[in-house]
């Protein structure tokens, strides 16, 4: 059954320099028990569709399209309704621990204060499930922790701790924002794992957001990878690594660091780069939008933007060079 | 593991921190006082001994007396209660009024912002005194339309700073996270905000205290603050202006009270500060 379905999401945001599309059309399902990856580099509109989706975008943010949760559009709710779904049935953990817990409050309260809100819990029973959440989540001596501040736990942990807060409720769907980038690697491990785990053991849905290839190749069933605001290629976890397509794809893998890598002729291989820089959001190129910086540019490229284009069952990319492109990763 | 016993080094910092012992120190005097005075002075301050006007320093009258015979020290004494209870009182509406205004502009922001952070740049237009002396005009003289005014005319300063600082907390992630855990604007104002920017608040407090003090002496100075026979700095002032080269140390006496309790309160005001910023204490 779908759980979130969002249809041609658009995110417009007014700027001093005009109106800059965010999101421009994005589309994708999600039903309970999967997960989805977002790619994509800094600016590309991943936080804003998690956020379009809370309905917390900022001020100056205009929406078009639907998000269907449920069968509820949750961008017509109220705030006030949208505050019984944030939190209850979605949850959202956020890039930096550091910052995302509230320095004057303890924990355990913070993780507490959910359950009070939407499950009506007394003080009592939601300081014993907030506990065992803590717990649940891998921190040690957790009823101990529970009165602690946020200032006197690891990076790590203060993670574990918002991870705690947002399944508080139960939520059928849970969205995490870049949710290892500000940890070390063994951290990232261990946050990715604990997530795994949750998701197998309580059937939600994830959005895992990440600029970070490795996070999203062992931790997603499906991916999407976001150029400039709109779905470049999409498809199965395993079928993209296989078979990158769409030219961006293949040059955000070709820019990932591999220890050792040697060419035939035992040379170090060096490390590629994409060339150039994201793209405005208000100054967007008519045609694709990768345009720019792509090796297999065309006059074709810029005429108009290409529609996504399915390669195989649920693989899809959006170029005009689909085929040239392909066969250059194949060699 | 600095960081861990942060709150027990509050007082160890405080101590260390030079205006901030001078400040509390004096600030301290002024409450004793004050309370002191409640129960014991060592003359009726409002008791008139004509024979023993204007009398110089003595071992009996340790100040003197003034131009009714009353004991300087009494008057002086019970004078701080009076400074005390303007403080608080005018602090408090200007606080209570202020914050709440402020934390609603910074939760509605939009027009609602716009409108009441206009008004307050219209009422900080008036001068102090000027706005004081207009509502004491309406609503006629005495002790506590003087303290009404007092705090009106401190409503603007603390909602001023209670929006920018709670503008400051609104834009942290912490409450970004919060609204995503299904939080409203008003339960994320008292939880969040508010808790967050209470060091501010007190520091403004403190300083606001003095600069009400200084307004009501000045308010009674000009007849228009606490009326006779109750004790008051201003007043003491005012009346012995009159008597300036007869007998100079009766202006003397209340203008270094005044001066005193303003410079201790201001100084505790600077001390907390230093203390309570987080950058600052870090550096230490």
């Amino acid at each position: 059954m779908v759980l979130l379905a969002v249809e041609d999401l658009t995110v417009t945001l007014d700027t001093v320099q005009g109106p800059g599309r965010a999101v421009r059309d994005l589309s994708f399902e999600l039903a309970k028990g999967e997960t989805l990856g977002i790619v994509g580099e800094s600016g590309c509109g991943k936080s804003m569709t998690a956020l379009a989706i809370m309905g917390l975008l900022p001020e100056n943010a205009r929406t078009d399209g639907r998000v269907l949760f449920d069968g509820r559009d949750l961008l017509k709710l109220s705030e006030g309704e949208l505050c019984t779904i944030r939190g209850n049935r979605i949850g959202m953990v956020f890039q930096e621990p550091m910052t995302s817990l509230n320095p004057v409050h303890p924990i355990g309260r913070q993780v507490a204060e959910a359950l009070v809100i939407h499950r009506g819990m007394s003080r009592g029973a939601a300081k014993r499930e907030a506990i065992a959440l803590l717990d649940r989540v891998g921190i040690p001596l957790a009823a101990q922790r529970f009165d602690h501040h946020p200032h006197q736990l690891s990076g790590g942990q203060r993670q574990r701790v918002m991870i705690a807060m947002a399944l508080s409720c139960g939520p059928d769907l849970l969205i995490a924002d870049e949710p290892t980038t500000a940890l070390d690697v063994t951290i990232q491990k261990q946050i990715l794992d604990l997530l795994q785990g949750l998701i197998d053991d309580l059937g939600m849905g994830l959005i895992l957001i990440s600029h970070d290839l490795g996070v999203i190749a062992q931790s997603v069933d499906d991916i999407i990878i976001m150029y400039g605001g709109a779905a470049i290629e999409r498809g199965g976890a395993a079928t993209i690594f296989q078979e990158l397509s769409h030219p961006y794809t293949q040059g955000l893998f070709g820019a990932v660091p591999r220890l050792g890598q040697r060419r035939p002729d035992g040379q170090p291989v060096r490390l590629s780069s994409i060339s150039g820089t994201v793209p405005e959001l208000n100054d967007l190129p008519d045609g694709c939008t990768f345009a720019d910086r792509c090796e297999l540019v065309s006059d074709e490229c810029r005429a108009a933007a290409p529609p996504l284009v399915e390669i195989s069952a649920g693989h899809a990319a959006a170029c005009v060079h689909l085929r040239k492109a392909r066969e250059r990763w194949q060699l | 593991m600095r960081v861990l016993n942060s709150e027990s080094s509050f007082l160890a910092r405080g101590l260390r921190h030079r205006s901030f012992v001078v400040g509390g120190a004096l600030s301290l005097i002024l409450t004793g006082v004050a309370v002191l005075s409640l129960f014991w002075t060592p003359y009726d301050p409002i008791k008139i001994n004509i024979r023993g006007r204007l009398a110089s320093p003595s071992f009996e009258h340790w100040l003197g007396t003034d131009h009714f015979g009353r004991d300087i020290l009494s008057i002086i004494m019970a004078g701080a209660q009076n400074s005390i209870t303007v403080g608080v009182v005018a602090v408090s509406i200007g606080m209570l009024l202020g914050v709440a205004l402020g934390l609603w502009a910074s939760a509605r922001r939009g027009w609602t912002e716009e409108i009441l952070m206009r008004l307050s740049d219209f009422m900080f237009a008036f001068p102090a005194i000027l706005l004081a002396i207009m509502l004491v005009a309406t609503m006629g003289p005495g002790a506590i339309n003087a303290i009404v005014a007092i705090g009106i005319f401190a409503v603007p300063i603390f909602a001023r700073l209670t929006r920018g600082a709670a503008n400051a907390i609104w834009a942290r992630e912490f409450v970004l996270a919060a609204q995503a855990a299904g939080k409203g604007r008003f339960r994320i104002t008292l939880e969040h905000v508010l808790p967050n920017i209470t060091s501010v608040l007190v520091v403004q407090a403190t300083i606001q205290f003095a600069i009400a003090i200084l307004a009501e002496a000045a308010l009674s100075y000009l007849g228009i603050g606490s009326q006779p026979p109750t004790p008051s700095w201003g007043r003491m002032l005012s009346e012995a202006q009159t008597m300036i080269f007869l007998n100079p140390w009766l202006a003397v006496y209340p203008g270094v009270a005044i001066a005193l309790s303003v410079l201790g309160l201001n100084l505790l005001g600077d001390g907390l500060r230093d203390i309570i910023d987080p950058r600052l204490a870090r550096q230490r």
